[in-house]
């Protein structure tokens, strides 16, 4: 019955336990050691994002320039997308992808061990070169983290050369990632797991691992093509040359369009895993979750250039990535509606994780209704790169990509660390966060529908009050994630024991090792009925 | 009587003060002025209206379910976990909705599309960090920049209620006649938006693309570039005054009078204190924004101009960097942005400013020599 081995009986042999110090991070093959440096590492980058962020809202707080140059406020916006997109939520769903995929689905470990090393490894090294060019001549890249072209090649700072190669270093790990956790779902299921058994986080998780597959080199392709604009005389991008600004922008958006669904996917996985557990009751429309995932996967190869309806496509491109992009509302409402219908008459309790999770369903539906309203073309042409859209993609990424991963955090504390956290404290950081959070973002929706450009250091007297508020909220969000650093500090430290199964209402394989989960797990395979 | 009149003075008073202060928490999109933006209008209003009619349902039955079926309260859960006709009912309900919503918003597509048939056609180029409108059917054109003083943005002077929406020419267009305008740019993306006009097009260097508009009542109208284009992004607006027919021929005329003049002067001969002090203007609308107004730059992007080798020893080097730019940087090419005589007076002005002092003048006739040599 028990699938654990003991750690206890095999101190003497150096494979059954972690090395001792450094060692053990940088050569540990263990998918819960590295779960865990990517968590602390996406973490990092959060705060460091997330500090980009109040540099922007302080310079935005009143009307003026007060405290950065227009240069510097660029390079802040520029590196506050690219670090929390590539440095926060990806690595954040890898990290939880590591711990959980092989606990949920009772594998030992993933499928490729060293690579799974190497892939973490990589990052600290991308991000280490990409947050150097802040100190490089000429600044750090400051072209938007969309880098169009030919702000981003013609005229990109030096350093750009710098943030083409971490780019292409954030791929391969990404690429490699991808890989590992489909090798891992294909080839280790416990046996009895047909795929139509496996809890939605795998489910999820496997469609997100093609799509990074499928996209991450269409990246890597465009900044080599900006690399070759640069340094050896292409002109791929330079109208000068015979080239075409606009070509930039499809490649980039074939990859970026999908690369929005890789930031949120995962959530929907670990949120269709928590609303059931708090709810006491089984997720509703199991099989209809995993095809509307499915759909919006396929769906999202096919819409890239609803980013792009300024740009002057034929009104025939216009209208077939116009409808496209309305019929993503379809799967995406069903998921909606079927959270919604596994609370109904379900036994609810609102513990941190079910608290994040709920309003991960409201906060995101509302970035799904701005969504819509970005994909009526002709509205879009009033919305497009106004703060309307800041407001749209924030309702997304915060309370839907953090807020899932937040989740995720206290839902599965008590099994990484074998302590349960601060029921009170979470409960803080969760009202502070969500107080925070729709006071920064819900007013630059009036901001973007009254007429204010994103990206602008400085803006016109009629948008200081909305502005105000937005920088105050953002502060209380900001400095609120700082309480989230001493919960989890407290839970790793001490704090009441948590039993194997901390939450009544769980399921799933994750649940029936104890807790913490010991160093190696399901080492003879678990039997799923 | 006296009560009354006092009662009507705070009455007015009272709703003059919220209305201003309604001004500043503006929180929906304008109607507009235009066919064009009337229509953007209300598809807007229908999806907004369509969501949150979605959201009160949605959020309704969640609600009532946090509300009611808590643990705590003693709630029993059900067990149902699957329905198939209200699967197949919640999928086709929004799909419905959905193709409702897609017809006018395809009616309005097609029309904001349809550029044929204007009457007045208006080249809208984009440049770092400025907008040129040229008049094509009647051979004249101008640049348009920020007016806003530096000391306002520093917050060393107060801000004026046009703050950073406002130009030094804006662009004059008569209502009730279809404009088409033809957008490209010289150097990075831009994107030129008057939300008054339902217009938002991108500028891209390589490209002409078209839109159009039909302004339906006189006024001046703001908006702003609104793709990312470097530096000064957020210091570009766009401003159009439109004004009825007859006013417009007038100032046609004149604009064609003012061109013929400038022509004129490129003949006429300056004196070094003449072409100094043009030179100060064109250098601070033209040079300041990178070079800064002391010609200390913000090197290493912007060297500074104030003791450089170029701007103090060879003339023509000094010509070819400003007349042709410096490619691969931010130095753009301002052979034909500019004038002969502003070339003339902004070189002139860089060479004795700021402690350069050298003395050099150079004329506008030696400017188009050095042009034609090429
Ligand atoms: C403390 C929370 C945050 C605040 C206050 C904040 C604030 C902002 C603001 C004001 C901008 C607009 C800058 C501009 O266009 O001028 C921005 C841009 C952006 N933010 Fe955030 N943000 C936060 C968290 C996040 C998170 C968690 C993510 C991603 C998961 C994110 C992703 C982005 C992206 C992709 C951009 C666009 C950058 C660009 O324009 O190139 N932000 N953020
Ligand atoms: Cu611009």
């Amino acid at each position: 019955m028990s699938a654990v081995i003991d750690t206890h009986d095999h101190e003497h042999d150096h494979h059954h336990g972690p090395a001792k110090g450094f060692s053990r991070w940088l050569f540990t093959t263990n998918h819960k050691d590295i779960g865990t440096m990517y968590l602390i590492f996406s973490f990092t980058m959060f705060l460091l994002g997330g500090a980009m962020a109040m540099v922007i809202r302080s310079e935005l707080f009143q009307p003026g320039l007060q405290i950065v140059e227009p240069e510097f406020f660029n390079q802040m916006t520029t590196m506050h997308g690219l670090i929390m997109v590539f440095g926060a939520v990806m690595p954040a769903f890898v990290g939880l992808a590591n711990w959980m995929i092989p606990l949920m689905i009772g594998a030992p470990d993933m499928a490729l061990p060293r690579m799974n090393n190497w892939s973490f490894w990589i990052l600290p090294a991308a991000f280490a070169m990409l947050v150097s060019t802040l100190f490089m001549s000429g600044g750090a890249p400051n072209f938007g983290w969309t880098f169009y072209a030919p702000l981003s090649t013609t005229y990109g700072p030096p350093s750009t050369t710098f943030f083409i190669f971490a780019v292409h270093m954030m791929g391969i790990s990404s690429i490699m990632g991808a890989i590992n956790v489909i090798a891992t779902i294909l080839n280790l299921r416990a046996p009895g797991m047909t795929f139509m058994k496996m809890p939605l986080f795998v489910w999820t998780w496997l469609i997100t691992a093609f799509l990074l597959i499928a996209v991450m080199p269409v990246l890597a392709g465009v900044v080599t093509m900006m690399l070759m604009d640069i340094h050896f005389g292409t002109s791929f991008f330079n109208a000068g040359g015979g080239g075409d600004p606009v070509l930039f922008q499809h490649v980039f958006w074939f990859f970026g369009h999908p690369e929005v669904y890789i930031m949120i996917l995962p959530a929907f996985g670990a949120v269709s895993e928590i609303i059931p557990a708090f709810s006491r009751k089984r997720l509703f429309g199991y099989a209809s979750m995993v095809y509307a995932v499915g759909a919006i996967a396929l769906l999202s190869f096919v819409v890239w250039a609803h980013h792009m309806f300024t740009v002057g496509m034929p009104v025939a491109g216009q209208l077939f990535f116009m409808y496209c992009t309305m019929l993503i509302a379809v799967p995406t409402g069903v998921k909606v509606f079927n959270w919604v219908a596994t609370m109904f008459r379900g036994a609810l309790s609102f513990e941190a994780p079910m608290l994040f999770a709920v309003a991960f369903v409201i906060l995101f539906t509302i970035g799904g209704f701005s969504g819509l309203m970005l994909a009526i073309a002709p509205a879009d042409f009033q919305y497009h790169d106004t703060y309307f859209v800041v407001a749209h993609f924030h309702y997304v990424l915060v309370p839907g990509a953090i807020f899932g991963i937040f989740a995720s955090a206290y839902y599965w504390l008590p099994k990484w660390t074998g302590h349960m956290y601060d029921e009170t404290l979470g409960k803080t950081h969760f009202w502070m966060s969500f107080i925070g959070m729709n006071l920064a973002f819900f007013p630059m929706h009036f901001l973007g529908l009254a007429g204010m450009p994103r990206r602008i250091p400085d803006y016109a007297l009629q948008f200081a009050d909305f502005n105000m508020i937005s920088s105050i909220g953002a502060f209380m969000f900001g400095a609120t994630q700082l309480l989230f650093v001493y919960i989890v500090i407290k839970c790793v430290r001490g704090g009441e024991k948590a039993a194997a199964k901390p939450w009544d209402g769980a399921e799933g394989l994750e649940w029936t090792i104890p807790s913490p989960a010991p160093y190696h797990t399901f080492a003879t395979p678990p039997e799923v009925k | 009587m006296r009560t009354k009149a006092m009662r009507v003075g705070l009455f007015t008073a009272a709703l003059s003060l919220s209305q201003s202060a309604l001004a500043d928490w503006t929180v929906n999109m304008a109607p507009g002025v235009t066919n064009v933006s009337r229509d953007i209008y209300g598809l807007h209003m229908t999806i907004l209206w369509i969501c949150v009619a979605i959201g009160v349902v949605v959020f309704g039955v969640m609600f009532w379910s946090i509300l009611a079926h808590r643990k705590s309260k003693g709630y029993k859960p059900a067990n149902f976990h699957e329905h198939t006709w209200v699967e197949i009912t919640w999928t086709i309900i929004p799909f419905a909705i959905l193709v409702a919503m897609a017809i006018p918003a395809t009616a309005t597509l097609l029309d904001m599309y349809d550029t044929g048939e204007a009457e007045i056609d208006v080249k809208v180029t984009g440049y770092q960090w400025k907008w040129k409108y040229d008049y094509i059917n009647e051979e004249f054109g101008y640049f348009s920049n920020l007016s806003t003083p530096k000391d306002e943005i520093y917050n060393r002077l107060e801000k004026n209620e046009n703050y950073l929406l406002e130009v030094d020419n804006p662009l004059v267009l008569p209502v009730g006649k279809k404009v088409r305008f033809l957008m490209t740019a010289n150097d990075v993306i831009h994107s030129w938006w008057v939300p008054a006009l339902g217009v938002k097009k991108d500028a891209i260097p390589g490209f002409i693309n078209e839109t159009w508009a039909k302004i339906e009542e006189p006024g001046i109208y703001r908006g702003q570039c609104t793709e990312l284009c470097g530096k000064d992004h957020g210091f570009m607006p766009v401003v159009v005054k439109a004004v009825p027919q007859e006013e417009y021929d007038a100032w046609v005329q004149e604009q064609i009078a003012m061109a013929e003049k400038e022509r004129e002067l490129a003949s006429k001969d300056w004196s070094l204190d003449e072409l100094m002090e043009r030179g100060e203007q064109v250098y601070n609308t033209a040079c300041a924004a990178c070079h800064q107004a002391d010609g200390s730059g913000t090197p290493p992007a912007f060297p500074a101009l104030a003791g450089s080798p170029i701007v103090t020893e060879e003339i023509n080097a000094h010509l070819d960097v400003v007349v042709n730019g410096v490619s691969g940087t931010a130095m753009q090419a301002f052979g034909q942005q500019l004038s002969e005589v502003d070339l003339a007076a902004v070189i002139t002005y860089e060479r004795n400013a700021w402690g350069n002092d050298t003395g050099d003048m150079v004329t506008p006739k030696e400017v188009l020599d050095y042009k034609n040599a090429q």
